[in-house]
């Protein structure tokens, strides 16, 4: 009873229902305003991002928008990937596909692969990881992506990097290794089922 | 109302971190390096101050049986106001930050602010309140995770001060080597305010 002597207000069940229904209804209008006036930057953040992963995995001098001329192919498990040609003249300089394994250590690892032509690896570019830092993050370092540069999947034995036989794993961290090798694994395989179509 | 003296009780005597030890999942959670500290730091204090400001001019109209929950309307509002601004203009701190944001509604100091200072003061004294209690949790996140980023990365803001392939204590970067980081830190800083008040006496 003292207790509510001290609110400014009576707590009685009209005022409760009342004040709370007000605040949550502007909370609501408020948040609502903010989401509209946010949305368009961060579709635009994230279009951003993608473009900038394609334009590291891939050659510079193609003249179409990749991700306009985006495809998708889906792999084993149902999933499809997002495939991101870039062209010049009309004529195939290199495909972009963004590929993640759940074989990591903790959530999804995402890459972007690039492929030349001759499906040999271009370069790749980490977008989402988060494996334990100082171990399974340096899958995100120069000097382990290095190992996959001008690698052809076409020759190597059952068309798989193995941690141990083409690529070296990281120290310490062989689960964020062989997550990485997967994605990459998987990106190969959808580029050729995309291939044969 | 002597400022001064306000912002050495939120950074020092009723400091949110070393000495309240109020908000620990964020303080654990984010500090594996100093941006991160920082980042988390600033938006807890936006999220602080804006939630002292509305319950501070609201707290005449709140019944007292539902102010906890009018509170949390109001600061999971800002929460994911602040979440929102920071996707669409601070992606890349967005991305650092990750699952913590939500979880600031959750952060002791808030609600706790909220309950014992904004629901009975008036509305100047609350922001500056916010502001205070806000700065006192960003340094202190900033200070543990400068810790954590010098000794387990041998970094600090991204730049490396050893060698690319030197081993470091990787352990502080992990989530036990926080523990251990802040139990020394809460040391250090205990030991700091002891001597300080001894030589006052």
């Amino acid at each position: 009873m003292v207790e509510e002597k001290k609110g400014p207000i009576s707590s009685n069940f009209f005022t409760m229902v009342f004040v709370l229904t007000i605040v949550a209804v502007l909370s609501a209008l408020a948040l609502g305003l903010t989401y509209v006036t946010t949305k368009d930057r961060i579709r635009l953040n994230s279009q951003l991002e993608t473009q900038r992963a394609i334009r590291k995995v891939l050659p510079s001098n193609y003249d179409n928008d990749p991700t306009r001329d985006r495809y998708t192919v889906s792999d084993e498990e149902g999933e499809a990937l997002s495939c991101f040609p870039a062209r010049r003249d009309g004529k195939l300089v290199g495909t972009a596909i963004k590929t993640y394994s759940d074989e990591g250590f903790n959530e999804r690892i995402e890459l972007m692969v690039g492929f030349d032509p001759d499906q040999r690896i271009i370069d790749i570019y980490v977008c989402e990881q988060s494996e334990t830092p100082g171990l399974g993050n340096k899958i995100g370092q120069a000097s382990f992506i290095e190992q996959f540069r001008n690698i052809s999947l076409q020759q190597v034995p059952g068309f798989e990097l193995v941690v141990g036989r083409e690529i070296d794993g990281i120290t310490a961290a062989t689960i964020s290794s062989r997550a990485f090798c997967d994605a990459v694994n998987r990106a190969y395989r959808v580029l050729s089922r995309g291939r044969k179509r | 109302m002597n400022i001064l003296r306000e912002f050495k009780r939120g950074i020092i005597q009723e400091n949110a971190v070393f000495v309240l030890l109020l908000g620990m999942c964020p303080t654990l959670g984010v500090t594996t390096s100093a941006f991160n500290g920082l980042g988390m730091g600033i938006a807890t204090t936006a999220v602080l101050i804006c939630s002292n400001l509305v319950i501070s001019m609201l707290k005449s109209v709140i019944p007292q049986k539902v102010r906890i929950p009018v509170f949390i309307v109001v600061i999971a509002s800002f929460v994911t106001m602040v979440e929102l601004l920071m996707e669409a203009y601070l992606p890349d701190l967005f991305k650092a930050l990750g699952i913590f944001i939500p979880l600031i509604v959750v952060n002791c100091i808030i609600l706790g602010r909220a309950e014992v200072f904004a629901s009975k003061r008036g509305v100047l004294p609350s922001m500056l309140d916010g502001l205070v209690m806000g700065t006192g949790f960003t340094i202190a996140l900033f200070v543990l995770g400068s810790v954590r980023e010098i000794l387990g990365n041998g970094a600090i803001f991204n730049q490396k001060f050893v060698a690319e392939d030197a081993s470091t204590i990787i352990f502080f970067i992990l989530p036990p080597g926080a523990f251990v980081a802040l139990g020394y830190l809460v040391a250090i800083f205990n030991r700091m305010k002891r001597e300080r008040s001894e030589t006052d006496n």
